[in-house]
């Protein structure tokens, strides 16, 4: 097979249905920029999980005076200093503990000034109305129920307080958000298959004439599909390289530049270019190999030998 | 070459069969044309020797090839032993002459070495050398169907399927269409024309078969048209 005569009828197919390849090359770009959003998404997520989970902590706040006075878990009192010793011994011999630290009144006081240091509510508070807390690093972040049925309800202990609970709704809304973003990349994808399935056989009808005489000399199976396969093949290139240009942009203006995220939530860990640049091959593979296989399907019925 | 043994053939939701029964052999060299009326079944046994249809019962063999056992991809490979032509000329009407006799040997691969000496070579025999470079839009009905011989031709086949070549040209053009088919057939290959042209099978003389509604009514060496109008 000439390689020159198979270029020019791609060409010549690709040109004559420019509407079509033009819509053929936007949905398929549009489903796979999601498509690769939507893995890039999981690892973000997957980044912040680990992120996150190195730095949580299980807290176990003790009772305070005014706590004595209003909370039904601190009723005999505040804590005292045997209770706390008791506290702190069980939590040393437990296994899946990994780190304790104490944090007094004044330590949390302080910390509070730090974060909420402008409120007027910070302006009120004083260093007694604190709570002292142990705040636990577990080896195994999933293992806070053992901590939380330890400790729950213990004299002296207000609350245990598993901040992995907080961040597992945040993933989970992250999570669910990125299942819609999936659902609507398949819908998407869907419609390019459609698309290219209708695309090639306009061009296969436009072309019966062609294709007609092609096999009236002989021409193999192969030979009168490969120009509409490569067709369906090169403009879904294009879609896939636009997909990867969408990203690659979105990944500079968001994170790097112009809404530059990364400045404005520093608390975030954000992808690095690796993560995107990863995905890029799997995106012009799939752009690729996707319409080329709907052109043959698409084509098996309709250009019989 | 040909041979039909007892061949029928149905077409779906159709309820008369299109051919019956028909057993017939055609020998290498031979030139044979297949007349009856419209309907009478000659396009269909012409599909057929293409294998663009599957007979309903018997066999069809073709070069020697029995074509029902002959595998979806292999029929490319039988076509290019066979040269076609028909009424209605079916050139690539954005190609030049010299493209359009090239495009048979193109799509089967041929190295533009041999496309170059073949293709000047086949477009004299057919009395077009010097307009390789027109258009098909540019030519006369019989320069339009010399290209499409040319094209049929080209690849040197064994057997040349005609489909009504000169149903669409005035008398005198006919007769030189003729000539060359008559030519190309000197040249040891094989030619079956489906015709209705009773002033050529008449001139001929050369070995008539005549369908009608399906049958194999007369099968005449050297004969005549025959039919009555």
């Amino acid at each position: 097979m000439r390689a020159q005569f198979v270029l020019s009828e791609i060409g010549v197919g690709l040109r004559r249905n420019l509407t079509m390849t033009f819509a053929v090359i936007v949905s398929v770009a549009l489903s796979l920029a999601l498509f690769g959003g939507s893995l890039l998404m999981s690892d973000q997520v997957n980044t912040m999980k680990g992120y996150w989970y190195d730095k949580v902590n299980v807290s176990v706040f003790l009772c305070n005076k005014s706590d004595a006075e209003s909370d039904p878990n601190c009723a005999k009192g505040a804590v005292t200093a045997d209770q706390k010793k008791a506290i702190l011994g069980d939590l040393d011999k437990m296994p899946v503990v990994q780190t304790v630290t104490y944090e007094s009144q004044d330590q949390a006081y302080k910390h509070y000034k730090e974060q909420f240091g402008d409120s007027p509510l910070a302006a009120s508070l004083t260093p007694d109305q604190m709570q002292e807390s142990y705040r636990i690093k577990l080896k195994d972040p999933e293992k806070y129920e053992v901590v939380a049925t330890a400790f729950d309800g213990r004299d002296g202990v207000q609350s245990v307080q598993d901040q992995k609970g907080i961040l597992d709704n945040l993933f989970g809304l992250l999570n669910g958000m990125n299942w819609a973003a999936r659902a609507v990349m398949a819908l998407m994808l869907v419609v390019a298959l459609m698309l290219i399935v209708n695309t090639v056989r306009v061009s296969a009808f436009s072309r019966r004439r062609e294709t007609g005489i092609m096999r009236l000399v002989g021409a193999s199976g192969f030979y009168i599909q490969a120009p509409f396969i490569m067709e369906a093949a090169v403009a879904g290139l294009i879609g896939g390289a636009v997909a990867c240009g969408f990203l690659v942009v979105a990944r500079y203006f968001l994170i790097d530049n112009g809404l530059a995220l990364s400045e404005k939530l520093n608390l975030i860990n954000f992808i690095g270019w690796d993560a995107v640049l990863t995905k890029l091959p799997l995106i012009l593979a799939t752009s690729l190999v996707m319409p080329a296989l709907a052109a043959f399907f698409a084509l098996r019925k309709y250009l019989k030998v | 070459m040909i041979r039909f043994d007892s061949v029928s053939k149905v077409y779906p939701k159709q309820n008369r069969p299109a051919l019956r029964d028909v057993s017939l052999e055609v020998e290498k060299g031979e030139f044979v044309f297949l007349v009856g009326s419209s309907g009478s079944g000659k396009s269909t046994f012409l599909r057929l020797v293409l294998r663009e249809e599957r007979t309903t019962h018997g066999q069809v063999h073709v070069l020697g090839k029995d074509l029902a056992r002959l595998s979806n991809w292999k029929v490319p490979h039988m076509r290019r032993q066979l040269g076609t032509v028909f009424q209605d000329f079916r050139l690539l009407p954005n190609k030049t002459v010299a493209e359009n006799v090239a495009f048979a040997q193109e799509v089967i691969g041929k190295s533009r070495g041999e496309i170059r000496k073949s293709v000047p070579q086949v477009l004299d025999l057919v009395g077009l050398g010097g307009k390789e470079d027109r258009r098909p839009g540019e030519l006369s009905g019989g320069e339009q169907q010399r290209v499409a011989i040319a094209r049929a031709f080209v690849n040197r086949p064994k057997l040349l399927i005609a489909d009504e070549p000169t149903g669409n040209l005035d008398p005198q053009t006919s007769v030189g269409i003729m000539k060359l088919l008559d030519r190309i057939n000197r040249t040891g290959t094989t030619v079956v024309m489906a015709t209705h042209d009773q002033n050529i099978v008449d001139q001929m003389r050369k070995r008539v078969i005549e369908l009608e509604k399906g049958r194999l009514v007369r099968d005449q060496a050297r004969g005549v048209y025959g039919y009555q109008h």
